[in-house]
Parts: C-alpha cells; structure tokens; sequence
C-alpha cells in the first residue's frame, strides 16, 4: 500500500466515510451490465448451490440446485444458468464494426492489408466479489468438457448443450479478467477498492456489505459501525442480517436454514416416489411447497446481495469516465470477438493448462497491460499521477526559463533546448535519467541536465517532440510560467518479444506439446 | 528439543490452570499448535493459548464472537472422503500411496495395520503407537499403515497428543499421510490450504522425530537442515491425500515440510517464554468465566475484558480470520486510535508513528510544527508532502 | 557432479578439477550428452572466468558462439572482459537502439558494437542480452550460447531466445535474486514451464539427465564470509574460500577516533565482519540517522587510509573499492545525499565513486569493503521482501574483506514475530534456505561483532 492510500484510510478512519481514491473512473461500465450473484455449495470444490442474475436491478433471475450433492440437479441448474447468460453474451456478437489492419504473410513475409470484424460492444459480468470469480473459473473448468448428446461419443453422462458453451465463455471472462485493466467480468470490491478507501484494511474491504457500509452508513453510525454492524448483526434466529456475498454461505446458514430446507425437499421427493398414484396429486404438491420454500430461502440470502452490487454500481456511476477507459475497453472487445470466433469456428475447448509458450504470451500481456494500465491511470487522474510524484518517478511544476540550445554535431543543427522546472516534488531525477513530457502534442522527450533539490529546480534538456527544423516548432515547447509534468517512466507501453509457435516449443521447454488428447473428462466422477 | 520447564513447570502449570480458572483445559492439537505461527508476536494469544483457555468462549462473553465455523455439508464431505479411502481394506487410499512410495502391488508384501487401541485413553494409545512404530521400523522389509496413531509432544511443560490421519512405515522410515478435503485441481490446489496442511503435519513430523530419537535413547537433532535417519525416523516429506479434480477419488501430493518444520520448532521454544508472560500480569488475574450451573459464563463482560486487556496483543487485520479475538481486538485497536487496525503493511510507511491522530496530525501540521527529531521528522515530512499532493489532485486546500 | 571436496585438497586444485569438468562438458560434450550444461557459482567462484575460458575453448574449436546476458551492464562487464582476456577474438556487442553500450566495453580494437544483428554474424562471438536476443530473427548461424546470470533470466525469456542456438552452458548463482513479476501468475505455479520461474528450473525440469556441476570455491569472500556465506545461504552445496585465514588483512593508516564508527570499523578490519548498531526504533525507509551512521562510516573508510593486502597484492582501498548496499532505491538515494554531503564522490562520471546500490543491482559486483543498511533496520513488519534470501545473500556476499552492517536494534524480535503463514504450491520445490532462518543464521553471526552506537 503506498502512502497516499494509507493517508486516505487514515482521513477515512477519522470522517467515518469512504474518501476518494480516484478523481475519475478507471474501469468500463457497461450500460446493460449483466449482475451475477453465485452460491457455491460448501465442503465441495466449484459446487455451485444458485446464481442470482439478471440485467434489471428489479428483476433478478434466481436459479438453484435442490440436492447440491445431486450431479443431475446440477446439470440441470447449470443448464438453465446457461440458458439465461449464454443469450445475454450472444446478444453483442452481432452488431460489428470493420477495421483495417495488415497481415503478416508466414511464407513471404509480406504485410498484405486485411480487413477484421470487431463487435461494437462486449457484454460485462459484475460479480461481488473475487471469490465469485474463482467460483465461476471452476464452474468454468468443471463444465467445459462435458461432452453433450449431440458429441459423437456422448459418454455415460450426456449434459445439455448450453452446458459445455458456458463452460468456455466462463473460461475466457475468468481468464480474461485476470489482465489488469481488463472489463469483461468485474468484482464489485475490487471496483469500490480502487476508487475509494475506507478506514479499514484491505482484507475487511473484501466484504461487500462492510465496504458499502464506509459509503451509505445510517443515520448516527461511523463508517467502522455500520461496518461491523454488516459482518456480525445476527437476527433473532442466529441469522446473518447482511450475509456475506459469497459464494460460500454462512455455516450457521447452511446449519439451521439450508440443511433442514433441504432434507424436507429431499424427504419430499423420496415421499412422492414412493406415493400410491392416488396421494400423487397431493405428494407432488407437498414437493413443490418444498423446492418453493429452499428457493425462498436462498432468494432471502441472495437479494441482500444483489441490492449491493447495483448500489455499487450507482456510486461508480457517478464518477466521470477516464480518458483512456474506452481505449482499454476496445482491447475488452477484441478479447470478445476472438472468443466468439474460436467458438465460430468449432475449435475445441480451452485445455487444462497452457502449454508453454501460451503460458508465456499470457504472461507477457499481462505485463504489458499492467503497465499501460498504470501509465494511463496517471495520465487520466492527478491522484493516480500524484503517487509517482511521490515514488520520485514523476514531477510537476512551473517552468522558470527556457534557453534555446542546439545540438551542431550532425550535419544541420538539431534543437536542443533547456527547460528549468521549478517543482515542490523531489524526483529520483539523476542526471541523464530519461524524462517524458505528459500532455505534449506529440510525445516528447528529455534527458535531466540538473537537479537542485534545495532550490527545487530540475533542468531538462528537451531532445525529441520538436518537428524536424533547426527551431523547434511553435508550441512544441512550453512557455514560460506554464505548469508541466514530466514523468520518469515511458508514456507508452513497449512491445512485447515475439515467441515462437507452440509446435516450435525448444527443448529447453519439452519441445513441442505433445498430441496430448484433450482429455475427455466424461471419466470425471461427479459423486 | 524438548519444551519442559524444569524446576520451574509445576509452579507454571499451576498458575496455568488458575487463569483458566474452572473451564476444562483445551488441549493443543496439531491444528493448535500449527496456528502458533499465524501471530507470534502475539502475548495474549500465546499467553491464552499456553492456559488452554477456551478463546471463542472468552470472545462471546465479551460480546464480539468469532464467526468461525464450519458448514454440516464441509464436515459431512470430509466424513465421507476420509471413510471412502478406508473401505475395503484401505485399497482407495493404498492407491496414490502405491505410487509415490513404491508399496508392492496387493499380491506381494501384505500391509499389516496393527490395533492401536484407538478406545483407549490418549497415554495408552501413545505408548501403543510408539511399540507399533518400533516394530514396524525393526524389520525394514516390512509396510506398516499405523491408522490415526497417538502421538506426544512436550509443549511448555505439558504433554499434547497428536492425532495424525496415518502413517506408514517401510524400509526402518515413516511416511505421513494428511488427509484433506479439498481438492487438487489438475496438479494444483489452493496454495493457502496447502500451506496450513503443511504447517500440521510437520508438527506430527515434529512429534515422530521426537518419538524415534526417544525410542533411539538419543536426543533429537535440532539443526532444520539436517534430518536424523533413526529406526522410526519420519521423513521431511509427506503426503497429502485428495480428492482428485471434481471427483471423489483420491489423489496423493508429495509435500516437502521442512521449511514449516524449522517454523514449528521455533514456535514451540517460543513458548517456553511464557512463564515472563505469567509473571509480568497482575495479581489475581484470571480468565475464568463462572459458569452458573447450566454451565452460563456470568463473569460480567468489563471485568474479562480488563483480566484480556492485561496481556498486550498484536493485532492485525489477519487476525479476524485466524483468532477467535479478532473482533475483539480489533475494537480495542479501533478504541485506541492505533494504525495497525488499517494493516501490518501501513506501519511501515509511518515508522514510529503509532495512531491515526498523530498520523493526520503530522500529514496536515506547517512545515516549521515538526519535532526535534530527525526520523520522526522524516515520516511526518513525507505525510506532510503525500497529504500536499492529494489535496492539490482533488483540488482542496492542504490544511 | 563436481569433484568431490575435502579439507585436505587446496582449494586451487578443487576448483580446476570442477572447471576442466565443466569445459569438458561444454566443449567435448561426449555423444548422447544432455544439450545443455548447468553450472551454479556461489558468489566469487570464477563464474566470469569460467565464461571466458569456455568462450575461448570453444571458439578455438571452429565454434561461433552467441552469449545471453540478463542486464547492459552484465553484457558490457563480460565484453569487456572477454575482450582483454582474448585478444584474438573478435567480439560483437549487439545492443538496442536507445541503450548505447559502456565505454569499457567498446575501448578494445576486437570489440565491434551495432543495433543489427547482421553487422556481427561473422564474429566469434556475438554477446548481447536476453531482451534483444528475443528480437533477433535471423537464421541462426550459432550452435553454441553461453547463457550468463541463468538463475536471474526468466523462463520465458529463455523460451524466447532457445531457438537461436543448439547446446548451452548455463551459468549462474542459485543463491541470489529471483526474478520476479508484478502480475498474477499462480495459475502455472508448479508447472514445469512456469514462463515467470527461473530459467535454469524449467531447463533441468525438463532435462532430468543434466547434473549440474558446481564451482566449489569462492575466490572473493575471504576465510572469515565463506564458511557463513556457505551454511547460510547453500547449506546443501557448501563451498570454501579460496584463501585461508590471515590471507586477506586491512590496515588502517588513521587511528580510531574512539567513536562507534572507528570501532566497528575496527571490528571489521580484525574480524571481516562489524554490526554497527543504532538503538532500536521503528522508522520509515529511509531512516534518516541510519543513513547518516552509513555515510559516516564510508567518510571514515575514506579518512582512515585502508590498505587491502591479498593475494593480489597491497593496494589502497579506494573510492571505487567500496560499495553500499540497500533494499531499496529511495534508501540509496538518500545514502548517496549523504555521502555527497560529506564530500563522497558517488558519481561515477565524475571519477572513481562509491558504488550505492540496491542488492538487485550489486548483484554480480565484487569490492574490498562493503557497508550494508540491513534489509530488516527500523522495520515495524517483515515482509516477504524484506526476508527474501536473496537479498541478503547478494549484500553479504559482495566483499573480498569485509562487511559492516548498519542495523536498529530489534531485528531478532522482528524476526520472532514474524507470521510464517506462507501459502505452499503444489509441485513447485521449496527454495532453501528459507528466507527467516537465513536472516537469524546472519543475525546470530553478527552478534558476535556488535558495536552499539547510542
């Protein structure tokens, strides 16, 4: 935690209100956000027990599974999660837009113009929190090599279709959201956490409730309070008042409400199988009282939930957009439509595990993202700028004097001007550090020709940004008494290394990923 | 290295057992003993832990219980797994055992899996584990399964029992075998279940070092990098069984543990410096919490919370999900203005600063307010600069 | 393996045994041998003349021979080197566009430096680092490569760069710095390809068949580092000094002024080793009497007129013989304040200078003297950083004579406090030493030259 956060929780400790970490908002938010609310069965890895989701604040959609142990409740519950998200994602897969690019030919080596298609809009998952995401990852895993009646070989155990195709888009929004800055699929805590800070720690902040409660606490209560209030208050029967956003459950939930819920639906079904045809009428009736009365339940525990996210939702509304928002979120619908191909063009599902040389792409990217992630935060937002101010790795100030100098070692004269900064900031700037102009109108670069830290003056010799004449062109340079920034690091995030195919993986890696069959994990038991 | 308080381990225990007053001791388990890393730094937990008094049962008369607990549907699952690897002559679990230890196929050697008394009281049960253990490590050509064997440990003067899932013993050397419920997913599993696996079982490695050195009539070796190779001897990695991927069918992990059994050994010397902690409390000082006689704590809140507030504790925001306290400390961390309630990572961007009062005095005083001193000084100037570049991003004034 | 070590052998005789091994390996690898030779250095084993050898030897064999180093800096050191050791190898420095190389590596005649790879294909030898290595696309004309600092390169970069070239000698020191990433990347911990774990793990994981030799000797730390060095940071692949005790001495010109700072110099000079110790106090980084009491020790360096005698001769430890070591880059700036606030000359484009640095960037470097402001001093908290064992093994390990350690007080209770909550990966070997007991095995040898200064 930098400094300047831990100075925002400590003003928040003491106003008793979530303070501001950001001055705009750095994340995409979709106009049609699909809220997803996940439950996962305890004591079982990726088990799910019912999802609450929807697009409509007033209309959440709840599905669940009756007998969570039961491996065809559990298809059948993923298959009508599936048939309720799948036509959601599907809905942006249509409308595109053209775009222009080159192709690298791989016999000749000839770019050869081409022209791709580019959804004009990505769906976006909002989940509470991280563990929603790894929950769903694992749905994700479970699910997507579930062979299907229509697959040649349908196994034992054939799943409904929409089964495995939620699966892989699982898989690729689990995945895609772990490249920083990326949109698809988002957790509300982390969303709140990066804009706000609250008077208390980051692990406390993982709760939703509490970390909504630094916003909106009621009438008469600190933000700690109203905090508290929301991890503990229990009602008369030992009931959590605001329980936790899951995906597990209270255990004193799944001990005083859910078990015996679920044995009177499981004692239900028993009863109405074994029912003579003339108590069936009264049996089946007696079965559905029950499956009522676990949704009932489960809704109780969900809704609290869900209200949250959308109130989440609200708060960040609030804030203006990024400049650099909609540019991260172009890389978010290039993600969507490669998926969307993939799926277009029959390509089997995602493996278990990366061979090498994805791993590596994965990870470059990752990096890559990271950094653009940071610089252009710092060029959006002075609150993102001002902690690389305080690192060192940036500095603001007023310039004092500019004095025309050149450079007459090549054959015509270069401008090579000196700009003196006066700044309150006390950058790492050692003489010959790399420095970059933010805001100039073409990028421009300079090189640390001194620095007073007593005075409070950095001399910058100004090298690149200044058209290709002797003098630099007019208002390529900043004037006298003009405010400026400069950064330490580079403004634009550098390529990543190329890699080779992964047939062509070296033998320092294994060599190339064998023909490995994609495991047809029908053989997986599910009891 | 044996924990014992020589000499001074009777007056110890006793004044022990006085701070936990009429409650019944709760022993050390390995779980216990393995959570002794989670806050070392810790006097009330150490102090509270070494009287074995019933924490959760503090915590709830002191208003603020702990929200541990585990789910009928967890426990249940754990249940099944573990009588699953069992059925048929334990064949599900010799399985993944078969594979990493090189166990014969069923039809050569048998496995012979002694009675350890498992009805009788912890002591006989321990003196039977430590004869079943020499006997199986006598002949090295034998495979021996010593089924939840008993196991001692000295922990500040008295002995804990140690209930490992399994241990098996082949070539003159034993292997353990932790049983856990959650699963390895495609060759990995959640780092931090992994990690507290670990911890447990070097403290049954611990224990199974002790056990052959006594039975070898040497003392155990206390260098962490170098393991003695005595009839009985455990080795430094053990196996961790689980479920594979989504199903039920087990799988085993090799886990090398030495790393956790360096912190293990650590720990428990530690606790020898609990009779500085008895001493230094008031006198009278007692945990007890007078039950009535359906067994109701009336001891009245403020005076247990003056008797918990007499030992220091350390707090952090991890404690919440490792002590039964944690909410109570955090309250008390909260009440005394203190940074830690924020996060160990905050104190060290505020050095000697202790509270929030002071922090937010220093990042909003002049530049000429500061002290004499030159470090304090130092953080207070770079609060002083952090709290001057916010004010000027969110364009309020500084002060 | 390695030749097998024992008391009675010298050290020089140890250490040749290992080498012609390793050179026999490389160069005359026997048919059916693994493609790649791996050899871990502990620091000041040779590992830079090894390389050089192994280049020459290799070149005299009708090889053309690539070199991969990890940093500019590491690339110029070994040119440099490789240059003067081998005057009759011509030797490329292929270097980027914004990163021209150091003037020591371009004063020698055999020494061509370029941004295209093209202009180099008919050298012996074509160094460059791993990071422009990636970019090179030409039809590789080298079978050989000798991959230098390999502990520090990553995975993916080695995956990146393998394509270039047929068999590799792999070198470097297991103890030092990981590399590291800023992102998530638990989801291929345990694979054997893990693109962000060291290269030379995902090479051995997948090329069971290579041993990797060791050079048993350490020709920089004298007799009073190695036998620490070794059980703290190697415990199971010990190594010895190349020279014995009383081998190495420091003399002092200047006599003790009777302050703190004189005596722990004193200590170092006697023992090898001095903990200088500021009462204890939690602060932040950069602590400003800990700077200062670091600087102060320099000046004194400096005023005292220390003369480093060794098997290389006497010569007076100099400006340039000194380094400073920290965790952190605000702590070396604000030594390096300090130091040219007492007149330290620390740029070293002005002249001979103080090196201050971070350990990650000390790493590789040797001097007579070093002065280290413990990871550890004025913490409230040790952090998985803080404790890394690397870190501490490249700052207590960079000295031909001696270490003085600046440190608050406090350390071993930060130390006992510390939670060891860590979480395990499956399938991803436990690195040892662990960083803690590393850090107490350090502390509890320091002790022993403790001088507080109140």
């Amino acid at each position: 935690m930098s400094l300047l956060s831990t100075l925002a929780r400590l003003q928040a400790v003491r106003s008793g209100r979530a303070e501001p970490l950001a001055t705009v908002r750095h994340r995409h938010l979709s106009e049609r956000p699909m809220v997803v609310v996940p439950l996962a069965a305890a004591g079982e890895a990726g088990a799910p027990l019912a999802v609450m989701l929807g697009t409509d604040r007033e209309a959440p959609r709840l599905h669940i599974v009756p007998q969570p142990l039961n491996r065809d409740q559990r298809f059948d519950f993923l298959a009508r999660f599936g048939a309720d998200l799948l036509p959601y994602l599907e809905s942006f897969a249509d409308e595109v837009e053209h775009v222009e690019g080159t192709e690298r030919d791989a016999g000749t080596g000839e770019r050869t113009p081409v022209v791709r298609e580019l959804c004009a809009d990505a769906p976006q998952l909002i989940v509470p929190n991280t563990g929603s995401v790894q929950h769903l990852a694992l749905i994700g895993r479970s699910t997507r090599f579930r062979r299907t009646a229509e697959d040649a070989d349908p196994g034992p155990y054939p799943a409904p279709t929409q089964v495995p195709l939620l699966g892989r888009w699982l898989t690729h929004l689990t995945d895609r959201a772990q490249v920083p800055g990326s949109s698809l699929l988002l957790p509300m805590t982390a969303l709140l956490s990066r804009h706000w800070a609250t008077g208390q720690s980051h692990l406390e902040d993982q709760h939703l409730a509490a970390l909504l409660a630094w916003h909106v606490p009621p009438a008469g209560l600190t933000g700690a309070e109203a905090a508290e209030r929301a991890e503990s208050e229990r009602d008369a029967h030992g009931q959590l008042v605001r329980p936790s956003a899951g995906p597990a459950t209270d255990p004193k939930f799944d001990e005083l409400v859910l078990a015996p819920a679920i044995a009177r639906h499981d004692a239900a079904l028993a009863a109405a199988r074994a029912a003579a045809p003339a108590d069936a009428a009264r049996a089946e009736l007696l079965v559905k009282r029950a499956a009522e009365q676990l949704h009932g339940v489960l809704e109780q525990v969900l809704l609290p939930t869900w209200a949250d996210v959308w109130q989440g939702l609200d708060l960040l509304r609030a804030l203006p957009e990024g400049g650099h928002v909609a540019e991260r979120w172009e890389g978010d619908r290039w993600s969507f439509t490669g998926h969307r191909d993939r799926l277009a063009a029959g390509e089997p599902p995602q493996p278990k595990q990366d061979d090498a040389v994805t791993a590596a792409r994965k990870l470059a990217q990752r990096e890559r993202e990271q950094v653009r992630l940071e610089v252009q935060e710092a060029l959006d937002d002075p609150l993102a700028m001002a902690e690389h101010r305080l690192a060192g790795e940036a500095f603001a100030g007023e310039v004092v004097a500019v004095v025309p100098e050149y450079d007459t070692s090549g054959r015509s004269a270069k401008p090579r001007p000196l700009l003196v900064v006066h700044t309150a900031d006390r950058p790492h700037a050692d003489a010959g550090r790399e420095v970059h102009r933010v805001g100039a109108a073409t990028p421009q670069r300079g090189v640390v020709a001194g620095f007073d830290p007593d005075g409070g003056t950095v001399t910058v010799r100004v090298v690149s940004g200044m058209g290709r004449r002797k003098e630099p062109e007019p208002g390529s340079l900043p004037e006298v008494g003009e405010r400026v920034v400069f950064t330490l690091f580079e403004l634009t995030p550098r390529q990543s290394a190329p890699l080779p195919d992964p047939e062509d993986t070296p033998w320092t890696h294994g060599g190339p990923p064998g023909a490995a069959p994609m495991s047809a994990s029908s053989t997986e038991e599910w009891e | 290295m044996n924990v014992s308080l020589l000499g001074q381990s009777e007056p110890l225990a006793q004044r022990l057992s006085e701070l936990r007053g009429r409650a019944p001791q709760r022993s050390l388990d390995a779980r216990a003993l393995a959570a002794l890393a989670a806050n070392p730094g810790c006097r009330r937990r150490s102090l509270l832990d070494a009287a074995g008094v019933d924490k959760g049962a503090v915590a709830r008369q002191l208003g603020r219980p702990a929200p541990f607990g585990q789910s009928p549907f967890a426990l249940a699952r754990g249940n099944v797994f573990e009588a699953r690897l069992k059925d048929d002559g334990y064949a599900a679990l010799l399985e993944p055992l078969r594979r990493h230890l090189g166990l014969p196929e069923e039809s050569g050697t048998a496995l012979a899996v002694p009675d350890l008394l498992r009805r009788s009281s912890p002591a006989v049960r321990a003196e039977r584990t430590r004869e079943a253990l020499a006997e199986a490590a006598a002949d090295p050509s034998l495979w021996t399964l010593l089924d939840h064997p008993m196991l001692r440990l000295t922990v500040a003067g008295s002995p804990a029992h140690l209930e490992p899932d399994a241990v098996l013993v082949h070539g003159g050397r034993c292997t353990v075998v932790e049983i856990k419920s959650f699963p390895v997913l495609d060759g990995s599993a959640d780092p931090a279940k992994v990690g507290a696996a670990a911890r447990q079982a070097a403290v049954y490695v611990l224990a199974l070092q002790e056990t052959a050195a006594a039975l070898a009539g040497v003392p155990a070796e206390s260098d962490p990098y170098r393991a003695q190779e005595l009839p009985g001897s455990p080795s430094t990695t053990v196996l961790l069984v689980c479920p594979k991927d989504f199903s039920n069918r087990p799988t085993a992990a090799a886990v090398d543990v030495r790393r956790e059994l360096a912190t293990t050994r650590r720990q428990l010397s530690r606790m020898t410096g609990i009779g500085q902690l008895v001493a230094a409390l008031p006198e009278g000082t007692s945990f007890d919490l007078v039950p009535d006689e359906g067994g109701a704590p009336t001891r009245p809140a403020e005076e247990l919370a003056a008797a918990v507030g007499s030992v220091p504790a350390a707090y952090s925001p991890d404690c919440l999900s490792t002590c039964e306290l944690g909410f109570h400390c955090r309250a008390q961390a909260r009440c005394s203005d203190a940074v830690d309630q924020l996060g160990r990572g905050v104190r060290g961007e505020l050095g000697s600063i202790r509270t929030v009062g002071a922090a937010l005095a220093a990042a909003h005083a002049g530049p000429g307010d500061g002290t004499a001193d030159a470090e304090a000084d130092e953080a207070s100037a770079r609060l002083r600069y952090a709290a001057a570049l916010r004010a000027e991003a969110l364009g309020r004034a500084a002060r | 393996m390695t030749a097998g070590m024992t008391a009675d052998q010298a050290p020089g005789a140890v250490a040749d045994a290992a080498v012609a091994a390793i050179l026999e390996a490389s160069v005359r690898p026997a048919p059916g041998a693994p493609r790649g030779v791996v050899v871990d250095s502990p620091p000041g084993a040779g590992k830079s003349t090894l390389v050089v050898r192994a280049a020459r030897e290799l070149v005299a064999s009708g090889e053309r021979l690539m070199i991969v180093a990890q940093t500019n800096s590491q690339v110029d050191d070994l040119v440099d080197r490789l240059a003067a050791k081998g005057p009759d190898l011509s030797i490329g420095r292929l270097h980027a566009g914004d990163s021209r190389p150091a003037p020591e590596a371009l004063r020698h005649g055999n020494v061509t430096a370029s941004e295209k790879v093209a202009d180099l294909l008919e050298h012996d030898v074509v160094v460059s680092t791993a990071a422009k290595w990636q970019w090179v696309r030409t039809e590789a004309p080298w079978r050989h490569a000798i991959v230098d600092e390999a502990y520090q390169m990553r995975s993916d970069a080695l995956l990146a760069v393998a394509r270039l070239f047929e068999r590799a000698l792999f070198v470097g020191d297991p103890g030092q710095l990981d590399p590291f990433t800023v992102v998530g990347t638990d989801q291929w911990a345990g694979l054997s390809y893990d693109p962000s774990s060291s290269a030379v793990v995902t090479l051995l994981a997948h090329n069971p068949a290579i041993r990797p030799h060791r050079l048993p000797v350490s020709w920089r730390l004298p007799a009073s580092a190695a036998p620490l060095i070794s059980a703290a940071f190697y415990p199971y692949t010990p190594f010895r000094s190349g020279t014995g005790p009383g081998e190495r001495r420091l003399a002092a010109a200047v006599r003790a002024d009777g302050s703190p700072v004189d005596a722990a110099i004193d200590e170092a000079v006697e023992s090898g080793w001095a903990l200088l110790e500021l009462p204890a106090r939690h602060t932040v980084r950069t602590d400003p009497q800990a700077v200062a009491a670091v600087a102060a020790v320099v000046r004194r360096l400096l005023d005292r007129g220390l003369t480093a005698h060794s098997e290389q001769g006497s010569a007076p430890v100099a400006p340039g013989r000194i380094a400073v070591g920290t965790a952190h880059r605000d702590q070396a700036a604000a030594v390096r304040q300090a130091l040219a606030a007492l007149d330290v000359p620390v740029d070293p484009a002005a002249g001979p200078a103080v090196t201050v640095d971070t350990a990650n960037r000390l790493q590789g470097r040797e001097y007579d003297v070093t002065v280290v402001l413990h990871p550890l001093s004025g913490r409230p908290d040790a952090t998985a950083f803080h404790l890394e064992t690397g870190r501490l093994c490249v700052l207590a390990s960079r000295h031909r004579h001696a270490c003085i350690v600046v440190a608050r007080a406090g350390i071993a209770e930060l130390l006992d406090e510390h939670p060891s909550t860590e979480p395990v990966q499956l399938g991803v070997a436990v690195k040892f030493p662990d960083g803690w007991e590393a850090n107490h095995a350090v502390l509890a040898h320091l002790a022993a030259h403790r001088v507080p200064l109140s």
